[in-house]
């Protein structure tokens, strides 16, 4: 793995007595979707802002594909796409004039501009109603047309503050499908989000923030591992006898819990679906149901605050 | 610590699509007819007026933009004093909390511009604004005049004439400054406007009265001599001055009157005094030094308008990006 894109280290950021970002670190690496998760308040969309040399660091390092985002804001600007939390354009121009101000912003050439615009119009589905003006537009139009500024400027790092907050759950998954695309494209993605489930889906690794705190960094997986103990929950529906010691001794199977006549409940810290197949069809049984539950950032993230709890009242 | 790249770099794709914004938007539309409107109104009554009284004036064409009398009592000059920072204040009181408002600040900001060329493309745009709009207006008023007078304008009237459109834009831009101040300081464009408003009404309306009082209170007395006349004076203009309109009142007075020497010659006037200067010629003053008599109220406004903006630039620099 080349370098990482974005490097932060010991990052903090007081506003006079607050400390709003306390000591974060993180990197994210090329072609990576990287979460940055948390209730509204957390200190993510300060992380972003000093991320963007758009406020400034109190202490610590950050650099953006090498630059510093302090001493070099336009170099970092130049490569880096940023759709802020509820964006807006000027009501009063069309999406087609926004895009246009924008790009001679990022200094195209006249003759690369209509080109760039038009393609990043196609693949957030705007192309069609480009030359009405953006008043007209619903949310999750301005967010894709967010979108569509980001793939025209042809960003190494996209950075996204809340890009799902306030849609419909069609707009989402439109709006995750686009940001799945700029991975295929090779873009690293910073996406800040509160909802955790939306999220899950498109992110490939997670930092939760509570409080300005980076409490916990890492894959899906990684935290369902380490703070679920199994990550995964398999439901087997099953007749047959004695199935239950079977499954017991299926590797990876952390806790089998009868939870009806003919079901059995198996944690595990892996997916062990093939295994509790073959371990039922072997004993004789015969199988009538088996799903996954894979972790889920909502039951990692209960679970750890209510940890937390605990240990603050023991 | 050196910033990397140039803080123009974007200025002029700011200023076009502020200029545009500007040029097509109803505000500005009913601003210009507002004050094309009253203009033309003063000019014709000017005119009206001139047409009387056909004295002998080497100066006839600059007392279209002098003259008061008739229906309206106010001349084409005193027009725009009042009515230009209503125009500035129009124009600026939302230009920076208006992206806020938007939410189209942060990113705009994310582009590789320096929040400089923001500032300075707005500021720039609404000027120019400005400019055009007087500009044509002041083509507007040489055109009635030569038709409605048949007289031709001298080479100096001209000059006259020009350098008071220079200087009435430079007084454009104090108030456009200032209501950009507005603009950065108060988030709610409704509170800015309200303040810019209330200061030029405070400034126009009643600093007038208020700075002879202030004036008379700190240097009262009868007066014994001349010295302490003008002594008073003094004291008196500078409280008067530290409204802008007085600063663009006096030279006005001077610039497009030749005959006016000093800029108390007005106040002394008015108490039926005349100022004769020794060694002095009576008559009329060239072009160059008119302008040499209020040539530090014509830098007071340049740097007024510094002044504010620098104000407004230091503050919008310092300010928070998030909403």
């Amino acid at each position: 793995m080349s370098e990482p894109l974005i490097e932060v280290r010991h990052l903090s950021k007081q506003y006079g007595e607050t400390t709003v970002v306390d000591d974060a670190s993180f990197t994210v690496n090329g072609g990576e979707i990287f979460g940055l998760l948390g209730p509204n308040g957390a200190g993510k969309t300060t992380t972003i802002l000093m991320l963007l040399g758009l406020t400034e660091i109190s202490s610590g390092q950050a650099r953006m594909l090498g630059h510093d985002p302090e001493r070099e804001p336009l170099a970092v600007k130049r490569r880096v796409g940023y759709l802020p939390d509820s964006v807006g354009f000027y009501d009063h121009l069309t999406g087609l004039d926004n895009l246009r101000y924008t790009a001679r912003l990022m200094g195209m050439s006249e003759s690369e501009r209509e080109a760039r615009i038009a393609t990043a119009l196609r693949r957030v589905d705007l192309y069609a109603v480009a030359d009405k003006r953006v008043g007209t537009f619903s949310r999750g139009m301005r967010q894709r047309l967010g979108l569509a500024e980001i793939l025209m400027k042809d960003a190494a790092i996209a950075i996204l503050d809340e890009p799902t907050s306030g849609l419909d759950p069609q707009a989402t998954l439109e709006l995750l499908d686009i940001i799945r695309g700029l991975k295929r494209d090779g873009v690293s993605v910073l996406l800040s989000s509160h909802l955790l489930d939306r999220v899950q889906s498109v992110c490939d690794r997670v930092a939760l923030f509570q409080k300005g705190r980076i409490v916990l960094i890492g894959t899906v997986g990684e935290l369902g591992r380490q703070i679920l103990g199994g990550g995964y929950a398999v439901e087997v529906e099953a007749q047959g006898p004695g199935l239950a010691e079977r499954l017991k001794q299926v590797p990876g199977v952390t806790m089998v819990e009868q939870t009806g006549a003919d079901r059995v409940r198996l944690l595990a810290d892996r997916d062990v679906r093939p295994e509790a197949a073959a371990a039922v069809v072997s004993a004789g049984g015969r199988l009538l149901r088996l799903s996954v539950e894979e972790p889920s950032l909502e039951m990692i993230y209960t679970r750890y605050f209510q940890d937390q709890g605990e240990r603050h009242a023991a | 610590m050196q910033r990397e790249g140039s803080p123009w770099h974007g200025v002029g794709i700011v200023f076009l699509k502020e200029l545009s914004d500007h040029l097509t938007s109803m505000r500005m539309r009913v601003l210009e007819w507002l004050v094309v409107i009253t203009g033309i109104a003063a000019v014709y009554s000017a005119i009206q007026q001139i047409r009387e009284v056909t004295a002998e004036d080497p100066f006839l064409f600059l007392r279209l933009f002098t003259r008061a009398g008739g229906q309206l009592p106010l001349s084409f000059v005193s027009l725009l004093s009042f009515l230009v920072p209503l125009v500035a204040i129009g124009l600026g009181f939302d230009l920076v909390n208006s992206e806020h408002n938007q939410r189209t600040l942060s990113r705009i900001l994310a582009q590789p511009i320096y929040r400089d060329a923001l500032l300075f493309g707005k500021f720039l745009a609404g000027l120019a604004t400005i400019a055009i709009g007087l500009l044509a207006l002041w083509l507007f008023v040489i055109g009635l005049g030569l038709l409605l007078l048949g007289v031709p304008p001298s080479g100096e009237e001209l000059a006259r004439a020009l350098v008071i459109l220079a200087v009435t834009i430079v007084y454009a831009g104090v108030w456009l400054a200032l209501a950009i101040l507005f603009s950065i300081i108060f988030r709610s464009a409704a509170t800015a406007a309200l303040v810019s408003l209330g200061l030029w009404l405070f400034l126009t309306i009643l600093w007038p009265p208020l700075s002879q009082f202030l004036a008379a209170a700190v240097a009262a007395g009868p007066v014994t001599s001349a010295g302490e006349l003008l002594g008073q004076l003094d004291t008196l203009q500078a409280f008067a001055r530290l409204s802008p309109g007085e600063l663009y009142g006096e030279v006005v007075a001077v610039v497009l009157d030749p005959s006016v020497r000093s800029t108390q010659q007005t106040l002394l006037a008015s108490m039926g005094l005349a100022l004769v200067e020794r060694g002095s010629i009576p008559g009329a003053l060239p072009l160059l030094q008119s302008v040499l008599v209020v040539w530090a109220q014509i830098v007071s406004l340049v740097a007024a308008t510094i002044l504010l903006f620098v104000v407004g630039y230091v503050v919008f620099q310092r300010q928070e990006v998030r909403a």
